[in-house]
């Protein structure tokens, strides 16, 4: 029996001739990451062990580490100032040299630098403090969060245990019509699966819709996996994913692995792309998700356009489509997600776009997609966000309510200060 | 035992957003379950046993959350599923056993009731009702974590 791409990384990483799911593997791991608060939890699991006599004088290799400033930054108060400056002198201790430090060049939020800088290559096993670390398997490596003891296990040991994960496949073909985007997509899926449809399990996309389209949508299709509670999203690199890291990275080699042509799925979905409507994800779920139209005309006091989700440079270009040249009536803020993309959207003109319709530009946070600062929501406050979760009190108070969306229905609902399908501007 | 039955309890109703940059365990804990029940930590003492919903530590990868609950003193949460970073988090740290449940067994147990957990026989006892359920036993590796005490104490064979 063949292996699919997430079961082939899983038995070369743990040196093992095959996997099958349910196999529990100890597996060697190729890039780490952590941000300013997983890394200061990191921190607190090294000093407790050491004072119970471990020794971690060194990492296994700091060279495969990197550090973003992104939960609280700007920092939001004395602590998390205190955070960052902790970490700072701990990375210098160990010798950790990509530090994507806030005000010092190119940083944002660690998913969107992990691709934006070509961090994670094709069949690498990449592991992440923080849940959306699936993001990356978009680029066809094993990508999956983990906590802050596990990461400190593999800072020391260069490894991790982990579940086989059985592979869900959803195969996305059609026309796309121009108004749907990936958000659409992945909500619609997650509606039908559920928080927890696929738990412990691996969510690979394909199909004509999936090879259509650019890095930074596919990215948004594997950030969302996390929702679903899935293990690891991953799609197998092609021409794209080349061109992408060519981009970034120059002429260089790497195994562009695939899975088995016999491999084994646990359940195939087919999605037809012509049939979906632009969508939104009601609190308080993620899955819990409609057709604007059903909603259309909800009023809202504020539209966000930030976070590794939805403030991509393809994210901001489709709100700017939607922007331009109108005004927004409702609060609206857009937080480019890296500085590179930041400098992108200068450069191409959407910042000036944005500015005129009266939106505010904000520096690259994950700030208030977590309600920890930078614009949080007061009570009963109601927001579009082209952000990933809208569970009670993520975004601010916790009678607050925050409707997932894709860049052009959050733009489009900005316009009108109320929830709009984009067809009907 | 305290029990709140919902499913996808998530981690930012475990320990909200702006408590993420607290990495000190005991304050951690004065806001534990805060966006669900504010009075939880006055209720729970050590010992005791949590009754939830699947899906519960769904969402963030957040370490605080294991961390905040073993704090208030929870030793255990039963639970027809967990969101798999919750899950591992609270083992491979130590923290708390994350103990699957059939979820017809969510009706049996009442809140305040007094348990026993048998791992050995992978058996709950229900003290007050004098009735006892299964749980889905730890695999090898898991229960080998566990008995370490946590992952760095867990040698590989």
């Amino acid at each position: 029996m063949g292996m699919t791409l997430t079961e082939k990384i899983l038995s070369h990483s743990s040196n093992s001739k095959t996997v099958t799911p349910g196999d529990i593997i100890f597996s060697n791991v190729d890039k780490v990451m952590m941000h300013d608060v997983s890394g200061p939890g990191v921190i607190k699991v090294f000093k407790e062990l050491e004072k119970k006599g471990y020794q971690l004088e060194k990492l296994w290799d700091p060279d495969r580490v990197w550090i973003s400033e992104d939960h609280f930054v700007p920092a939001s108060d004395r602590i998390s100032a205190d955070n960052v400056i902790q970490l700072t002198k701990w990375a210098q201790k160990y010798g950790i040299k990509k530090h994507f430090k806030y005000g010092m060049g190119q940083y944002g939020i660690c998913h969107t630098i992990s691709h934006e800088e070509g961090l994670v290559l094709p069949g690498e096993v990449y592991v992440g403090g923080d849940s959306h670390t699936n993001t990356t398997g978009a680029i066809g490596a094993f990508s999956a969060g983990l906590g802050h003891t596990d990461i400190a296990y593999v800072l020391k040991h260069g490894k991790i245990w982990f579940k086989v994960p059985e592979t869900m496949l959803f195969k996305v073909t059609g026309k796309k019509p121009d108004y749907i985007m990936a958000k659409d997509i992945i909500l619609n899926i997650i509606s039908d699966i559920g928080t927890d449809g696929a738990n412990y399990r691996a969510m690979q996309f394909s199909g004509s819709v999936v090879d259509g389209m650019e890095m930074e949508e596919r990215f948004t299709l594997t950030n969302m996996t996390t929702e679903a509670g899935a293990k690891n999203g991953i799609i197998e690199p092609d021409n794209t994913t080349v061109d992408y890291l060519r981009t970034r990275l120059g002429r260089i080699n790497f195994n562009l692995i695939k899975g088995d042509p016999d491999a084994e799925f646990s359940e195939i979905f087919d999605y037809d792309c012509e049939k979906m409507e632009p969508s939104v994800a009601k609190p308080y779920s993620p899955e819990n998700v409609v057709p604007v139209r059903e909603v259309q005309g909800t009023e809202i006091d504020k539209a966000y356009i930030g976070s590794c989700t939805g403030a991509k440079l393809s994210d901001l270009r489709s709100a700017a489509k939607i922007l331009e040249g109108k005004k927004v009536k409702v609060r609206t803020e857009v937080l480019p997600a890296a500085q590179s993309i930041y400098m992108k959207a200068i450069k191409e003109g959407l910042v000036t776009i944005f500015m005129e319709s009266g939106a505010v530009i904000g520096p690259p946070t994950c700030g208030a997609c977590c309600g920890a600062h930078m614009g949080v929501l007061g009570k009963d406050e109601i927001c579009a966000s082209t952000t990933n979760r809208n569970f009670p009190g993520r975004m601010g108070d916790v009678t607050s309510k925050t409707y997932l969306a894709s860049p052009m229905v959050v733009a489009a609902s900005a316009i009108t200060g109320k929830l709009t399908d984009p067809r009907d501007l | 035992m305290h029990k709140y039955n919902r499913p996808n309890i998530d981690t930012d109703v475990i320990i909200p957003g702006p408590y993420l940059k607290i990495h000190d365990h005991d304050e951690l804990a004065k806001h534990a379950m805060e966006g669900l029940d504010p009075n939880f930590t006055n209720k729970a003492s050590k010992g005791d046993f949590l009754l939830v919903g699947h899906n519960f530590g769904c969402g963030s990868s957040r370490e605080h959350a294991p961390i905040a609950l073993s704090k208030t003193g929870i030793k255990a949460i039963l639970s027809p599923s967990f969101a798999r970073i919750f899950y591992r988090n609270s083992i491979d740290g130590g923290y708390l056993l994350p103990i699957e449940i059939e979820e017809n067994i969510l009706e049996k147990i009442d809140d305040k009731d007094e348990i026993e957990i048998n791992l050995d026989k992978n058996s709950i006892l229900n003290v007050t009702k004098n009735e006892s359920y299964p749980i889905k036993p730890f695999s090898k590796i898991i229960s080998d974590i566990i008995e370490a005490g946590g992952l760095f104490n867990y040698k590989i064979s």
